[in-house]
């Protein structure tokens, strides 16, 4: 059987891809960050999973306007880097797993969760960045993904509760396919940050690190925040931290945090990532 | 709706008290449709090539008001946020200028680059006075 062995929670910031790409990863700046991530990528060489299940959002790059699917799941064979304007980066194609995309897609929608399907999709930064902070720069990702895309951009965006219970439910689905598998579920995007508008560059180191707080143990209290504190408190753009609650409520009743990060400026955003497992 | 959200009026309403900040909701992705086409089909080289050489006739091809017209050539970010732009689609505007993402935000502030740039080393802007218009107004009048 296949089972949710453990959850990560990541920023996403394109400027580190960059960082990555160009070879940067151990100047001044980037530095820092780099070292937080480094017990995880330890981590994962031994964790070695087989499927990671990457919740992110898409940032105008395979979806525009036209069609905007709360939650969407990516059941391809592979998926490309996106052209986000400047070339795809220079990654390896994302491998799929369409055997158990397909059958979370079919469970969610017997859950009650009605997913759009996807195909072809073409992947952005939101997804490429958190597999190069936690797997580096191999020819090969060590393991397949299944991209569950979510909207964060046009409100109303899910509620963190209904993102919470989009996890518990992708956790049944994951325990129902047959096969044995070791599957991890991140959620990334955030933390504080404001890409926009007079208000630019917000960011809120107190805040962040509560929600972090409330991922570890069996506290129930993320799932309640409203938009609109995401909002005051974190900038326009850290609503992306629902996609956190997704990957939390995958790890069912109760957590233990094998290890946290954050650091402060990472271009306009702040930068954390949080390593889960459940605790039953 | 669920309990949190009860009310969708109420829920919009809180969005216009927030300082400095255009919350892109369904009203903005209405209004803002085809600007956002027209800013993602730069995505495209070809496309970037005929815009960069004449913008006006570009965007004349595209359903816009003048108003939104006029604020994309003047680059005016802030006017496009009101207009219906959503900054994702708005940055491949700004990626073709060969700007980068946090001088685009600078200009959406009083600040210059390289002031916008030290603040954001220094920790980013503060929540502090930053969390709703209301109790700003309500702050300054027990001041006053």
């Amino acid at each position: 059987m296949a089972r949710i062995t453990a959850g990560v929670g990541s920023s996403h910031v394109p400027l580190l891809g960059v960082a990555v790409d160009q070879g940067k990863t151990g100047d001044d700046y980037f530095g820092p960050i780099f070292e937080g991530y480094e017990w995880t990528r330890e981590w994962e060489k031994r964790e070695k999973p087989d499927v990671v299940i990457l919740v992110y959002n898409d940032h105008a790059s395979a979806f525009d306007a036209n069609i905007i699917p709360t939650f969407a799941i990516g059941t391809g064979e592979r998926f490309k880097p996106a052209d986000e304007g400047w070339g795809p980066r220079p990654v390896p194609d994302v491998i799929g797993h369409p055997d158990l995309a397909w059958h979370l897609a079919q469970s969610l929608i017997l859950d009650d969760f009605d997913m759009t399907i996807i195909n072809e999709l073409d992947v952005d930064h939101g997804l490429t960045v958190p597999l190069s902070m936690m797997f580096g720069q191999p020819t090969e990702w060590p393991c397949r993904v299944v991209p569950l895309a979510v909207n964060v951009v046009t409100y109303p965006v899910p509620s963190g509760n209904r993102c919470w219970l989009l996890g518990e439910a992708i956790a049944r689905g994951v325990a129902s396919f047959p096969e044995d598998l070791n599957v991890q579920i991140w959620g990334t995007g955030g933390m504080s940050h404001q890409l926009q508008g007079p208000r630019a560059g917000l960011l809120n180191r107190e805040w962040d690190n509560r929600f972090m707080d409330l991922l570890e143990g069996d506290s129930q209290e993320a799932r309640r925040i409203p938009h609109i504190e995401y909002l005051r408190e974190t900038g326009s753009e850290g609503i992306e931290m629902v996609m956190w609650l997704i990957m939390r409520g995958a790890l069912g009743q109760a957590t233990r945090c094998l290890h946290r990060h954050y650091h402060i400026p990472c271009s306009n955003t702040a930068i954390g990532h949080i390593v889960l497992e459940p605790a039953q | 709706m669920t309990a949190l959200y009860s009310d969708i009026h109420a829920y919009l309403a809180e969005f216009e008290d927030i300082p400095g900040t255009r919350v892109y909701t369904a009203a903005r992705a209405r209004q803002g449709y085809h600007l956002n086409q027209f800013a993602m089909s730069l995505m495209k080289p070809a496309n970037r090539a005929s815009w960069k050489a004449d913008e006006r006739a570009y965007l004349d091809g595209w359903p816009l008001s003048e108003e939104q017209k006029q604020a994309v050539l003047a680059r005016d970010y802030n006017r496009l946020l009101d207009l219906g732009g959503n900054i994702y689609f708005l940055s491949k505007i700004f990626s073709t200028d060969g700007i980068s993402f946090a001088e685009a935000c600078s200009t959406m502030t009083d600040m210059t680059f390289p002031e916008y740039r030290q603040m954001m080393l220094d920790g980013g802007r503060s929540p502090e006075g930053n969390r709703s218009i209301r109790a700003n107004r309500g702050a300054a009048e027990r001041k006053s």
